[in-house]
């Protein structure tokens, strides 16, 4: 079968819906319109009861206990901020502290610095070399004010997975309500927010072939009750957490979406890994001096994350982009000019840095593609090799650290 | 982000990419930017000591495709060009001609820096100061 160009290889950014998703959406824009909340008619029973089994089928999908304990919000930063700011907000009169770490995605980190401005202290856990959270310096980092710690359960750029379980046995200890961003893991990693002790967490249907548009948090009913000041207010949806006509299709699709991949979750993850495994190899086997960055083994099994050095991650994307879309965490493509923060959060030099490759495998992803993208990989960062300075200095034994740079 | 034509051309067929050995006569070297920084070009020019004029230019680039466009520019322009010529060109020129967008333009300031290097390299090795080079070069 001949292959078909551009290859999609950013499933971090977001995935394809799968077409049973979108299958399952289509009579909910036609004759199934109803508002969720027209409790007097048929129009809204029939949307009401959409909107049950996708709350069912998302319960399912993270092991909660009752479908009730789901909010729907509009996507993964909705439900972070709801999560961050409303537990700070009902709990204010217990404490001011929050915990978290320094590579939660832009969301978390962005509400964090809000509350920061608002009084609220904050303390960024560091991670190690492999991307992970420490669960004995988390410990000590608890104070008598903390009232909330909030970890990505894997993150977006290396696909580390955190110790999760570890650490709501650590908060429910503490009487500390725990969040969990699990916007990259749930649908893809066995996720329990029962057996890992999670009071709250954030995900998003288009990150598990479901539809943009549409995500939801899980709050904790029972051991602890967890309670949230809301941020929208209005008629009171969702529990009076989420005010808001929900968008049952949309919802009725993250329903779908993560009843498939609860089905297919063990054969896919299984199948994923080793195609992402031939990948790294393909790579590793032919490109000197180049590292994966994260954990090999506690990682997202989709999720491939490879320094270059010497080269730069924008003009490697350049390279390729016309036939394969993939992501950097490099310097040029966020405009700001700093490397990215989570790979510098490891603790590598920043040109190494600057010169990261993400690869998101999904479920479409082929042998074929993953054949493909690892030759033309080694192909451009060659190319650049040839054309790099740094390489030249570096083939030449000049010591890079002992150049004093001229910067600009 | 969308390149421009111009871009992706140089990027894909860069002009002049190489080095000369640092001591050959008449070659100056500049090597501006930091690894850290994600922009590191060292850029070399090889003048006629007879003439004064740049008879070749190579360039090799660490950056991202706008980096290494700016300095493919920057090596066609230099080439047949006087010492005293090749250190009018601008890095608004290379904006222009690129078509960088602001986030980029950093890039073209950088080719200027590297252009400003390679000649104070050269005139610190070889030559006399710009403006007296046609004089030394009849006279020889």
């Amino acid at each position: 079968m001949a292959l078909k160009l551009p290859i999609f290889m950013d499933s971090q950014s977001t995935t394809p819906a799968d077409p049973r998703v979108v299958e399952a959406m289509l009579p909910y824009f036609t004759e199934r319109f109803g508002h969720a909340a027209s409790r007097n008619h048929s129009f809204g029973w029939e949307a009401e009861a959409g909107l049950d089994e996708a709350r069912d089928q998302i319960a399912k999908l993270i092991g909660a206990r009752d479908p009730k304990e789901l909010v729907f919000t509009s996507g993964g930063t909705e439900s972070i901020n709801l999560a961050l700011k409303g537990v700070v907000e009902m709990y204010r009169e217990k404490g001011n502290h929050v915990l978290t770490t320094t590579i939660e995605q832009r969301a978390g980190l962005d509400v964090c610095k809000r509350l920061e401005r608002l009084g609220v202290e904050v303390t960024y856990l560091p991670v190690g070399k492999d991307g992970l959270v420490d669960v004995d310096r988390l410990r000590e980092a608890i104070t008598p004010k903390t009232i909330l710690i909030s970890v990505m359960f894997a993150n977006n750029e290396i696909g580390s997975i955190q110790p999760i379980a570890e650490i709501g046995k650590l908060a429910k200890e503490r009487g500390i309500v725990f969040h969990t961003d699990a916007t990259q893991a749930a649908g893809k990693i066995p996720v329990d927010v029962e057996a890992m002790g999670i009071d709250l967490l954030s995900c998003t249907g288009h990150l598990l072939y479901g539809p943009k548009g549409v995500g939801a948090l899980y709050v904790r009913r029972k051991g602890p009750r967890v309670r949230l000041a809301p941020m929208m207010d209005g008629g009171g949806h969702e529990r009076g957490m989420r005010s808001g006509t929900v968008p049952v299709p949309l919802a009725v699709g993250f329903g779908k979406a993560a009843e498939i991949c609860r089905e297919v979750m063990s054969s896919e993850s299984v199948r994923l890994a080793a195609l992402r495994d031939r990948l790294q190899d393909a790579i590793l086997s032919q490109v000197d001096e180049a590292f994966m960055n994260g954990h090999p083994e506690r990682r997202l099994p989709h999720n491939l994350n490879i320094s270059f050095a010497y080269v730069e991650g924008e003009s490697v994307l350049m390279g390729l982009n016309k036939e394969v879309a993939l992501a950097s965490g490099s310097a040029c493509t966020s405009a700001t000019l700093e490397p990215s923060y989570v790979i510098s959060a490891l603790g590598v030099d920043a040109e190494l840095a600057h010169s990261s490759i993400r690869f998101g495998l999904h479920r479409f992803t082929t042998e074929e593609e993953v054949d493909f993208v690892g030759r033309r990989t080694v192909e451009v960062v060659q190319r650049l090799r040839e054309m790099s300075p740094l390489y030249e200095l570096a083939k030449e034994g000049v010591d890079l650290k002992t150049i004093q740079w001229k910067g600009e | 982000m969308a390149y421009s034509e111009k871009v992706v051309d140089h990027y894909n067929n860069p002009r002049n990419v190489g080095s000369f050995t640092k001591d050959t006569p008449g070659v100056g070297t500049g090597l501006v930017g930091a690894p850290e920084c994600g922009d590191v070009m060292k850029l070399q020019i090889r003048v006629n000591l007879e003439t004064g004029l740049i008879e070749d230019a190579k360039f090799k680039t660490f950056g991202c495709g706008s980096a290494i466009a700016s300095s493919s520019l920057a090596t066609e322009w230099l080439k047949g060009k006087s010492v005293d010529e090749a250190s009018k060109i601008k890095n608004t020129d290379i904006v222009n001609e690129l078509k960088l967008p602001p986030v980029k333009i950093h890039c073209s300031v950088l080719a200027e820096d590297a252009i400003k290097a390679a000649l104070s390299d050269y005139r610190d090795k070889w030559g006399q100061p710009a403006a007296a080079e046609p004089a030394r070069g009849d006279g020889a």
